[in-house]
C-alpha cells in the first residue's frame, strides 16, 4: 500500500471529524477491552505466563538462525517446500512464480498481515490473477479497495449500514429486495458468495501465527474457518510468513497459545487452531497436493542486534491498538501503514524508515497502556522514544518543535534563570487568566487552544510553591 | 549469495556466537526433549471433573452437547440430533474404525455415505482423537478416517469423543497426538476445534456460522 505514515497529522485530523469513523471506533473499546480483562481475571497464571512468554521468545530470537535451519529441513521431510525471500518483491515474485506453475487463474487468501505488508493482492491482479480475500472483514474491506484498519478487525472503522452499502453495489446477482438490515444477514450472503470461490481457487494463500521448528508445521489461528478452508479446497497451499514466527517445540507454541485469542479477542482459545504439515498424505482423500513456505525477511534482520529487536517478540494480537487512547480517537488508518497503533508506530519505521514514516513514534501520549497489556511485555514506550531520538538526530523533527526545545533546553541548563523566567511566564498567565480562571487562546499554543481552553496557572510555579511550603 | 543463505548469514552476524557449541546443544536439546511450560491448574482435575468442565467450556462457545454410556447408541442420537432440527437424515462420515463399529445401519431412516465433503452435505460427523478440558477443545486429526473438509464444509458437524480421552490441557492432547502418530510425523492437519465457526468482523456483533458449520454437536461417549 501507499505509506501515508508521514501524513499521520493530517489524517488524524480528518479522522476526528469523521462521524462514521467515531461510531464505528466506538466499538473498539466496547469489544475488546473488557472481554480480554475478564479472560486475565479469569486465568490465575496468566502474569506467569507472560514472563514465560517473554523468556520463550528471547530464547528463539538469540537462536533463530538454528532454528530456522531446523524448521527447514522438517518441512522438506515432509513434502513441503521453503523458499526464502530477503525483500517483499522477491516475496512476490516468488508466489506469482508458484502461482504461474499451477497455472492458477484465481486464489484464495485466509487473513494475513504479511501479505497486506508485502501488498500480494495488487501484484497479483496486476499479473492476472484473481485473488479473493475470504476472511469476511478483509472480504469487506478488498470491496471497498481499502486496507485493514486493525490487525485482527480489519474492517473495524465500517458500521454495518456502509457494508450492506457495498454488499449491494457488488452482489448484483441478488435480488434488490434482500433483508440486509441485519449483521447476520451480511454475514449469511458473504458465506454464500464465497463458498463458489473456494472451489474455484487453485491457489490458497494463508499466513502464520506460529511455524513449529520440531515438526516443520505452520499454524493459523482463525475463528470463521475461512483459512482452512482457503488451505484445504485448493491444489497448492501457499504459507507467507515472516522469519520470527518460530517457536521450537508443539508445548511452546501451546504455551503462546494460552496469550494469543486471551489477549486479541478475550477467548480462552480461538475457535480453530490448526497445525498443517507439508502436503496431503498418498492415503488422504482431501487437501492440497502442494505445500509451499515462504519465509519472509522484509526489514526483520537489520532488527536483530538493534533497539528495537524486542519487537520480534510480537505476536500480533492487537491489544496494544485496543487498549491505545490515541487508536481509540483516530482509528488505524490514520497511521498510514499496514501496522496501526503502538506496534504499528514501532514497526513501521523499523520496516520503511524513520524518513518516510513521519510522525509516528509522536502518535502517542506515553500512557504506558500498551506494555501493560502486551503479553509479550514488549516495551512500546521507550522503542518509540527511541524512534523520537533518532527522529530528532536526523534533523526530521518539525523546526517549531526543534526551535521550541532548543529554547527550552537553553533555559533548563540554567536552573535560576529557569525560575525566574517561569515565575514571572506565571504570573503573566494568571493576570490573563481572568474571572474563570482559563485561556482560550495562547499564542504559538493553538494546538491546544483550537479544542480546549488551557487552566490558567494560580500565580506560583511548582518550586516556589514547593519551597512555601516546606518553610511554613 | 542466494537469499536463503543472505537471510541466514545476517542473522548470524547479529548474534552472540562465541561459544556456537553450547548455542547450538541448547537448540537440539529443546528440539529433542520438548518440555511442557507453566500449565494452568484449571484443567486438573479428576477424569469426571475434566469432562464436566470440557463440557462447561465448550457450550459457552455456543456448541451444544450430550452423554451417553455406549458408542451403540450414537446412530440413534444423531438421527435425533437432525430430526429435532428438521434437517434432512442424511449424514456424511469418514472411514473412522470407531464409527463404523457403532451399526449406523440399524437407524434406518439415516442415509450415510462416505468420503470427504464436496460442500453439498448439510451434515457430518467426525470422530475425535482427545479433547481439552481447560478450553473446550476437540482435536480432529485429518486422513481418510476423518476428512478435513468435514470438520469445515457441513452446516452441521457431530463429533464424538470418548469419555477417557478428554484430558485436562493442550499438553496432554499433544502428548496423545505423539503416542497416535510417533513422534517424528504429523498428520497432514491436526484440527483444534473450540466450538461452532463465528465472526465479530461486523460492528464486533458476535455471529454464529461464519465459513465453518453454524453448529457443533458434542456426544461424549462413557
Ligand atoms: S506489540 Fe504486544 S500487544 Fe501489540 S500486537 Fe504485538 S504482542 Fe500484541
Amino acid at each position: 500500500m501507499e505509506l501515508t505514515s508521514p501524513a499521520f497529522k493530517a489524517n488524524a485530523a480528518r479522522a476526528l471529524q469523521d462521524a462514521q469513523l467515531q461510531k464505528a471506533l466506538g466499538n473498539v473499546e466496547k469489544g475488546f477491552v473488557a472481554k480480554r480483562a475478564a479472560a486475565r481475571q479469569a486465568l490465575p497464571e496468566f502474569e506467569a505466563l507472560r514472563d514465560q512468554g517473554r523468556a520463550l521468545k528471547t530464547h528463539v530470537l538469540e537462536h533463530l538462525d538454528l532454528y530456522l535451519e531446523a524448521y527447514e529441513a522438517k518441512v522438506k521431510a515432509s513434502g513441503g517446500h521453503v523458499h526464502w525471500a530477503e525483500s517483499a518483491e522477491q516475496a512476490r515474485e516468488i508466489i506469482l512464480d508458484i502461482c504461474r506453475k499451477a497455472e492458477a487463474k484465481t486464489v484464495t487468501k485466509g487473513k494475513s498481515m504479511i501479505s497486506e505488508e508485502i501488498d500480494l493482492n495488487t501484484f497479483l491482479e496486476e499479473n492476472g490473477i484473481e485473488a479473493v480475500e475470504t476472511d469476511l472483514g478483509e472480504y469487506i474491506i478488498q470491496l471497498r479497495h481499502e486496507h485493514p484498519s486493525h490487525i485482527i478487525a480489519p474492517a473495524i472503522h465500517l458500521n454495518k449500514e456502509q457494508v450492506e452499502e457495498d454488499f449491494r453495489r457488488v452482489h448484483t446477482h441478488l435480488p434488490d429486495s434482500r433483508d440486509l438490515s441485519e449483521p447476520v444477514a451480511l454475514l449469511s450472503e458473504a458465506r454464500a458468495v464465497l463458498r463458489q470461490r473456494y472451489f474455484e481457487a487453485d491457489v490458497g494463500i494463508t499466513g502464520a501465527n506460529f511455524l513449529i521448528a520440531e515438526t516443520g508445521s505452520s499454524v493459523i489461528v482463525t475463528n470463521e474457518g475461512n483459512g482452512d478452508l482457503t488451505q484445504s479446497l485448493a491444489r497448492v497451499h501457499v504459507v507467507v510468513a515472516s522469519i520470527e514466527k518460530i517457536v521450537p517445540t508443539l508445548e511452546d507454541c501451546a504455551s503462546i497459545l494460552r496469550l494469543l485469542a486471551r489477549s486479541a479477542t478475550g477467548q480462552d482459545m480461538s475457535v480453530y487452531t490448526t497445525f498443517s504439515t507439508g502436503p496431503r498424505r498418498p492415503e488422504d482423500e482431501d487437501g492440497p497436493e502442494a505445500y509451499h513456505v515462504v519465509l519472509i525477511d522484509n526489514g526483520r534482520t537489520a532488527m536483530l542486534g538493534s533497539e528495537f529487536e524486542e519487537m520480534l517478540r510480537c505476536i500480533r494480537c492487537g491489544a496494544c491498538m485496543n487498549h491505545c487512547p490515541v487508536y481509540h480517537a483516530v482509528g488505524g488508518h490514520a497511521y498510514g501503514s499496514v501496522y496501526p497503533g503502538p506496534m504499528g508506530a514501532v514497526l513501521t519505521p523499523s520496516l520503511n524508515g524513520i524518513n518516510r514514516s513521519g510522525h509516528l513514534p509522536n502518535a502517542s501520549t506515553f500512557c504506558g497502556r500498551c506494555e501493560s497489556v502486551c503479553p509479550m511485555k514488549i516495551p512500546l514506550p521507550k522503542m518509540m522514544r527511541h524512534w523520537r531520538e533518532r527522529e530528532f538526530e536526523k534533523n526530521l523533527t518539525p523546526a517549531a518543535t526543534r526551535y521550541g526545545l532548543g529554547f527550552w533546553a537553553f533555559f533548563a541548563k540554567r536552573p535560576a534563570l529557569y525560575r525566574r523566567a517561569a515565575g514571572l511566564g506565571m504570573r503573566l498567565l494568571s493576570a490573563f487568566g481572568g474571572e474563570k480562571r482559563r485561556l482560550s487562546r495562547l499564542p504559538l499554543a493553538g494546538g491546544w487552544t483550537d479544542f480546549r481552553d488551557m487552566p490558567a496557572p494560580e500565580g506560583e510555579t511548582f518550586v516556589a510553591a514547593f519551597n512555601r511550603q516546606r518553610g511554613a | 549469495m542466494d537469499s536463503r543463505t543472505a537471510i541466514l548469514s545476517k542473522i548470524k552476524a547479529t548474534r552472540d556466537r562465541r561459544d556456537e557449541t553450547a548455542r547450538r546443544a541448547a537448540v537440539e536439546s529443546r528440539l529433542a526433549r520438548p518440555v511442557a511450560g507453566l500449565i494452568p491448574a484449571r484443567g486438573q482435575l479428576d477424569p469426571e471433573g475434566r469432562i464436566a468442565l470440557f463440557l462447561d467450556m465448550i457450550e459457552r462457545t455456543g456448541a451444544t452437547h450430550e452423554r451417553t454410556a455406549g458408542a451403540e447408541d450414537v446412530p440413534a442420537l444423531a438421527a435425533r440430533y437432525l430430526r429435532e432440527r428438521n434437517l434432512p437424515a442424511r449424514l456424511k462420515r469418514g472411514t473412522d474404525p470407531r464409527l463404523k463399529a457403532m451399526g449406523f445401519e440399524r437407524e434406518a431412516a439415516l442415509s450415510l455415505t462416505e468420503g470427504p465433503s464436496d460442500g453439498s452435505d448439510l451434515a457430518a460427523i467426525s470422530h475425535a482423537d482427545f479433547a481439552i478440558a481447560e478450553t473446550g477443545t476437540l482435536m480432529l486429526l485429518s486422513g481418510p478416517d476423518n476428512p478435513v473438509t468435514l470438520t469445515f464444509l457441513p452446516e452441521h458437524h457431530i463429533v464424538v469423543v470418548r469419555a477417557e480421552d478428554v484430558g485436562g490441557d493442550m499438553e496432554a492432547a499433544l502428548a496423545r497426538l505423539r503416542m497416535l502418530k510417533g513422534k517424528e510425523t504429523m498428520p497432514r492437519t491436526v484440527n483444534f476445534v473450540s466450538g461452532p465457526s463465528r465472526s465479530a468482523d461486523i460492528e464486533q456483533t458476535i455471529l454464529l456460522g461464519a465459513h465453518g458449520p453454524r453448529a457443533l454437536h458434542v456426544i461424549v461417549v462413557g
